[in-house]
């Protein structure tokens, strides 16, 4: 069994993702029994099928668009969002929609080339499970949650900028003036 | 000038500490260097010709004495003893090592400062206006918001992976000095008829490959919106920026494909969800961080000392540094000293440790400690005493800070070239050099009077070489051949505008006779008082692409031999060049 790091934690995962292999398409692929993580587009060519089952979840490619799943919301256990390069960053506002704007509060997990130091940003965007890239070992990956203590932004994670939050000291010797 | 809390503090230090540990395991094998590359680009390193190069954030080009002092610690330490201050008022040092850096970083860190996000395609240092706070013509003073913007990017977890890198500059005068509509999103600081700060909102704008003047996307965003707003412009942006052609990544591209009618209607509906939202600025955070933009204790002076125009009529070089690099202070009793690091056979914006050294204690003496760096790669000192002028001038010209050509032919804007740049196809800084020594003659550079211009070793447009009255742009690169387009018509401020070129490139020794060329036509058609940039814009090109290519150029010897320049030429390659 994989492991994955969810909820800050290394834990086993049953989750199988579903990718295409050739000559498959999102009509034909025969989704197995069990715990499966399908691409959008065969959630959409095979709706009326899988979304009866118990437990099913759903893959986003970083070009795809989350709205795609207004009104299936619920129906997901896990939702993925797949990041072919580490370097491309739409799977970041892909998150952030999901949360925020489309009220997801399921599982939220990054898949494909998640690696260390995107960690700490993806967490905050809405990600709270990694499938780290299998080469690399889990137990230094999960050491990217933890890179910083404090942040200056919102973002899904922390709702209010840091200068809501806190109390920032202004300049003193400006205070006479 | 801002000065970081604990809140501010701690997260740089997280940073280096973070940093430190991406190059231990960079230097062990457990990162490649394709997996590297992103995380030390994000703290301003590249690898350049001769080694590692750090790009330090000067945000929005303010910078204390001390942190000075640290620049030229840094240049004794780690490098050659120099560094190149930039066109986004940055500073770079070009000969360091990998295993230094994190080192580096944490002396720097020890002064407020890093290298976050200097590059790598992301949100970048926020530039602003030389003079702010100081200038006579200020609608808003920009650095409050300039930080508040800093901050706001600063690890901003949704764009640190964007298409391609990200600039934004914001100015807050009447005339724009921080070239706004050359960036991605330009800001102008301004206030509604009813008085309330806001903001004129320019998107798409740029240089490089596609040159772009920015579209305005809203006339008045006021204050409290401006981070959501700027929110949802990287979010669409993030989302819809082509990634499939570096060249096309930009945002420019995205808004002239779409319109900016449409790119509008998308960045206000993503919008609609925030505005008012707990994104929102709080008049309580700006006033925090505007005290600490306060004013500082000016005194109370007369506006014209008698004994500067005394000294102006004993002294010709005097009164031209006077006229040329001081510039009118809204403090009655005070002046802007510009120090140019323009002096002719010097390299454009570099700077020695001994000179940093030296300005920082002309800070202390002369500025309330505090310095800028200005996107035409100079110095400023920007709140002296009128009466302290002739001193000032006196020990700054000790160490060749007041060549008298600020805003002249010979106040030349350059990218480091291919001496230093691997994506360079030619050389910037010898050329700058040769073109200087061809008009130092003062009477003639003052006779062509108010003028820029800029060079680029390559299309990529450091040197923002689209909005100089003359560009110059490195193109070609055949066995070590350096080939250079000349454009004309260029402009920045208010009335921006791209230049184009007048027709095939020239070789190196070719350009300054080019130059040459140029103006003998504009001073031939110039009516009184009239610029450089409107005769080209009066007269058009033809008289000027006419008189270049009407008669051969005079070849050099190393040319007519067909001797190559070999790059880098001069400089002894240290071992851990990556290149080499």
């Amino acid at each position: 069994m994989d492991m994955i790091i969810k909820n800050k934690a290394i834990v086993a995962d049953d989750w199988t993702v579903l990718r295409l292999q050739e000559q498959e398409t999102p009509e034909n692929v025969i989704v197995a029994a069990g715990k499966v993580i399908v691409s959008l587009q065969v959630w959409q060519a095979q709706r009326a099928a899988l979304q009866d089952r118990k437990e099913i979840g759903v893959w986003l490619a970083s070009d795809e668009r989350p709205e795609e799943l207004k009104g299936d919301i619920e129906k997901f256990s896990v939702i993925a969002v797949d990041f072919p390069k580490f370097s491309d960053g739409r799977g970041y506002s892909i998150a952030f929609n999901l949360r925020a704007r489309l009220g997801y509060s399921g599982e939220l997990r990054a898949i494909g080339d998640v690696l260390r130091d995107q960690l700490f940003y993806l967490q905050r965007v809405g990600f709270d499970a990694f499938a780290p890239r299998p080469d690399r070992k889990i137990e230094d990956v999960i050491k990217g949650l933890s890179d910083f203590s404090e942040v200056y932004q919102t973002s899904f994670d922390q709702k209010l900028p840091l200068f809501r939050r806190v109390q920032r000291k202004a300049n003193e010797a400006a205070s006479g003036q | 000038m801002y000065r970081y809390d604990e809140y501010d503090q701690q997260i740089v230090d997280e940073r280096v500490r973070q940093y430190r540990d991406q190059v231990r395991r960079r230097l062990s094998g457990e990162l490649t260097e394709q997996e590297f590359l992103p995380l030390r680009l994000q703290n301003g390193l590249y690898m350049q010709i001769h080694g590692y190069m750090l790009r330090i954030a000067v945000p929005y080009g303010l910078i204390s004495a001390q942190q000075m002092r640290m620049f030229a610690h840094i240049a004794r330490k780690y490098d050659r003893g120099y560094g190149h201050f930039t066109t986004r008022q940055n500073i770079q040092f070009n000969w360091l090592k990998l295993q230094d850096t994190p080192d580096i970083l944490a002396d720097l860190a020890s002064v407020q400062m890093h290298g976050i996000q200097t590059s790598g395609n992301c949100v970048r240092n926020i530039t602003s206006d030389e003079f702010a706070g100081v200038a006579q013509d200020e609608v808003v003073d920009p650095r409050p918001y300039a930080e508040i913007l800093r901050q706001w990017s600063t690890f901003h977890p949704e764009f640190a992976y964007l298409p391609r890198k990200f600039k934004i500059a914001i100015s807050g005068g009447k005339e724009d000095r921080a070239a706004i509509y050359a960036h991605d999103i330009g800001l102008a600081a301004i206030k509604n008829a009813q008085g309330e700060v806001g903001f004129r909102v320019v998107v798409g704008g740029g240089l490089g490959r596609t040159p772009i003047i920015g579209s305005e996307i809203c006339e008045f965003v006021p204050w409290q919106h401006i981070l959501t707003y700027v929110e949802s412009i990287l979010r669409i942006y993030n989302q819809y920026g082509r990634r499939d052609n570096k060249y096309k990544a930009r945002i420019k591209i995205l808004v002239k494909a779409l319109g900016i009618d449409e790119f509008k209607r998308q960045v206000e509906a993503d919008w609609a969800d925030l505005k008012d939202g707990p994104g929102t600025l709080t008049g309580e955070e700006v006033d925090r961080v505007a005290s600490f933009f306060t004013d500082p204790v000016y005194e109370t002076l007369p506006d014209h000392d008698s004994k500067l125009n005394e000294f102006k009529a004993d002294s010709r070089s005097f009164s031209n540094w006077l006229s040329r690099n001081v510039k009118p202070h809204r403090v009655p009793g005070y002046a802007i000293v510009v120090l140019s690091l323009k002096k002719p056979g010097n390299a454009p914006g570099d700077a020695t440790a001994e000179q940093m050294d030296f300005v920082a204690d002309l800070a202390d003496r002369y500025s309330f400690s505090e310095l800028r760096i200005t996107h035409k790669q100079n110095l400023v000192l920007a709140d002296v005493r009128q009466k302290d002028l002739i001193s000032l001038w006196q020990e700054a010209s000790a160490q060749e800070l007041t060549t008298p050509n600020i805003g002249m032919l010979t106040d030349i804007i350059s990218c480091p070239g291919a001496e230093f740049c691997t994506l360079a196809n030619a050389r910037s800084i010898p050329l700058a050099k040769l073109i200087a020594e061809r008009f130092e003659n003062l009477d003639y550079l003052y006779d062509i009077g108010e003028i820029t211009l800029n060079i680029s070793g390559c299309v990529n447009a450091c040197g923002q070489h689209h909005i100089g009255n003359i560009g110059i742009t490195g193109v070609e690169k055949k066995d070590h051949d350096e080939w250079y387009q000349v454009s004309i018509g260029g402009a920045e401020g208010n009335d921006s505008s791209i230049s184009k070129i007048i027709g095939p490139s020239f070789t190196f020794h070719q350009v300054p006779e080019v130059i040459e060329r140029l103006i003998h036509v504009y001073l031939r058609e110039r009516f009184e008082d009239e610029s450089f940039i409107s005769t080209v814009r009066r007269i058009g090109h033809a008289p000027f692409k006419e008189h270049v290519y009407a008669t051969d150029f005079v070849a050099q010897e190393d040319e007519a031999a067909g001797k190559h320049v070999v790059l880098p030429a001069q400089y002894e390659v240290p071992y851990y060049s990556p290149r080499f």
